[in-house]
């Protein structure tokens, strides 16, 4: 792998976190350890290893389908930065709708 | 204002494509992955939990029965069922999700590969399905600030009673080759979901409160083009009449971009009630949601047994049931085309005829006095106070002769009032029909008096002449009477 400091800035912007051009440039090279470290399980794991997603060898961990009651109006509120008329009072957003 | 092409030339210069995506909340007494109630209607944030608030440590464990539904609406639409499945992360920041994704499939839905036959207009049409996979409701946002309008607005306030509700995405694939009836197909196809998930009893499917909400994909390629053309994709298209005026819309629009030479751009749009769409975010700047395999929860993986026994409980297709019961009610067609343009009429009129009234009488109340109530108060159908065993007790009533037409309508009003059932009604406001003859011998006599010249005409064998004495009979009782008995009254007196 090769991450070239414009694929480190679109991967931040993604994960909202602000980087400088010299963070970037320094950040690029230390992934590339990270990801060839990865990319390491992959030459080992051959076809006789199936890929996994999950620790558990499970399937079909269902729950019924039974209301078992919420939060008190209180909690959920209680660690909420700032609240109004029951709900989250959050800073504007845009860019979602028109 | 945007350029619009005519219709007719849109369809004379370019082969329209359309794709739908459509998401259903499914109608689970809990949400998807724990168990707060699903109700609506419920004061913002007292159905949330740990895992819909997406509190640190909390973990989602799936809702079965929104799998079953999901398989046996798969099923329903003719599609393959996944034998392993997976549920996905889609990475996005938005405060409609506090967990900073949605849990949903991407690779790997648990049904793909459908069909729909649809009959638009005597043509049969063929609606292939892509696929149709699990995911979650988001909360709702209320954006403070003078009107409401998100760009005037200097906070949002989220209510999170929605979020985890089980949501279901239906996509078709691209439907090339529909001309100038693509708005019609579209129509018809979201009619037909409706109607099916309300068959499989899945969904609500209202869609004025947002349980079937569409997306609706739109591109033009000039005639006798094959590749596709450039798409945009119309977002908050929620009703019936809606999909049918936006995808017209769309069609126009882009019609009038691509004529003048120029190119549609790759976006999503949003349709207004005004019967407009506004461009939103182009699609070249649109979140990389970096999904993958939802660590939380372990695959799906629905046993050929299971799906069988679903199969198993799929309901009579609606086509085949709406065509039985036209046969079985004797509705014309036009009587039926009414039923079927009024929603919820077939389920109620379906579920009256089965507690005892007649087809014909059932039609009449749910198609006349009742659509005319519910059209006033804005409200649904079968939101009205009063279900079908109530009309089958009301036309019940009418056949014994115990109300006629007039009480009748009266004793709606009080069973929408939340006075009781009708036989109740009648009972406690005194409005039987007077079927005493000597009262009713004494009125006729009293209106032949005052009329002496319609009484004239009657006896010289102008029986149609009768009506003006009838209805001077039925004041003079206050509506409390059989009008055939008292034209019968008339007649032997006059005859």
């Amino acid at each position: 792998m090769s991450l070239t400091p414009d694929d480190v800035a679109r991967l931040a912007a993604l994960a909202r976190i602000e980087l400088t051009p010299a963070e970037l440039a320094k950040l690029a090279p230390q992934l590339d350890v990270i990801l060839d470290s990865v990319a390491s399980v992959t030459a080992v794991a051959q076809g006789d290893i199936p890929p996994t997603s999950h620790a558990l060898p499970l399937v079909n961990v269902f729950r019924d389908d039974v209301v078992t009651g919420s939060l008190s109006p209180d909690q959920v509120l209680a660690n909420a930065p700032d609240a109004e008329d029951g709900r989250f009072r959050v800073p504007r957003i845009l860019d979602e709708e028109a | 204002m945007d350029d619009l092409l005519d219709l007719d030339q849109v369809i004379e210069r370019f082969d329209p494509a359309i794709g739908l995506e459509v998401h259903v909340e499914l109608n689970t007494a809990s949400k998807m992955w724990c168990g707060c109630s699903t109700a609506p209607g419920a004061d913002p944030n007292t159905q949330v939990c740990p895992v819909c608030l997406g509190l640190p440590g909390s973990l989602p464990v799936v809702n079965g029965k929104a799998v079953e539904s999901v398989i046996r609406i798969g099923l329903a639409l003719n599609c393959d069922v996944a034998e392993w499945c997976r549920f996905s992360r889609k990475n996005y920041f938005y405060p409609d999700m506090t967990k900073d994704y949605q849990i949903s499939q991407y690779d790997e839905p648990i049904c793909f590969d459908g069909s729909v036959d649809l009959e638009v207009d005597g043509r049969t049409y063929v609606i292939g399905i892509e696929r149709v996979h699990m995911e979650e409701d988001a909360g709702k946002l209320v954006h403070g600030g003078a009107t409401g309008r998100i760009h005037d607005a200097d906070h949002s306030l989220v209510d999170y009673n929605r979020a985890g509700v089980p949501l279901m995405e239906i996509v078709t694939r691209p439907v090339p080759g529909l001309g100038a009836e693509a708005p019609a197909v579209a129509r018809a196809y979201m009619a037909h979901l409706r109607e099916l998930m309300r068959a499989l009893g899945v969904s609500d499917a209202r869609m004025e409160q947002g349980n079937l909400r569409c997306d609706a994909n739109i591109s033009l390629a000039p005639k006798g083009r094959t590749e596709l053309g450039t798409r945009t994709e119309t977002k908050n298209v929620n009703s019936l009449r809606s999909v049918e005026a936006a995808i017209t819309y769309e069609m126009r629009r882009q019609g009038a971009i691509l004529s003048s030479g120029a190119r549609v751009k790759q976006e999503t749009r949003h349709w207004h009630e005004e019967g407009y769409t506004s461009p939103g975010r182009s699609k070249e700047q649109a979140e990389d949601y970096r999904y993958f395999p939802e660590p939380d929860l372990v695959p799906v993986a629905p046993s050929r047994e299971w799906v069988e026994a679903l199969r198993a409980t799929l309901p009579e297709p609606p086509a085949g049931r709406r065509a039985r019961l036209q046969a079985e009610w004797r509705f014309t067609d036009l009587e039926m085309r009414d039923v079927l343009g009024t929603e919820g009429a077939l389920e109620l009129i379906d579920a009256t005829v089965a507690a005892g009234a007649s087809p014909a009488s059932a039609r009449k109340w749910w198609l006349g006095e009742l659509a005319r109530r519910a059209n006033e108060s804005g409200a649904a159908l079968d939101d009205l106070a009063i279900g079908p065993r109530q009309v089958a007790e009301l036309q019940s009533l009418v056949d014994a002769g115990t109300i006629n037409d007039k009480l009748a309508r009266e004793v709606i009003e009080a069973v929408l009032a939340g006075e009781g059932d009708p036989a109740a009604v009648v009972e406690a406001r005194g409005l039987a029909v007077v079927d005493d003859d000597s009262a009713l011998s004494a009125a006729v006599e009293e209106a032949i008096a005052a009329n002496p010249d319609v009484a004239e005409r009657i006896r010289a064998g102008r029986v149609q002449a009768a009506g003006a004495l009838i209805g001077a009979v039925m004041k003079q009782m206050h509506g409390r009477a059989d009008a055939a008995k008292v034209r019968e009254l008339i007649l032997a007196r006059l005859g």
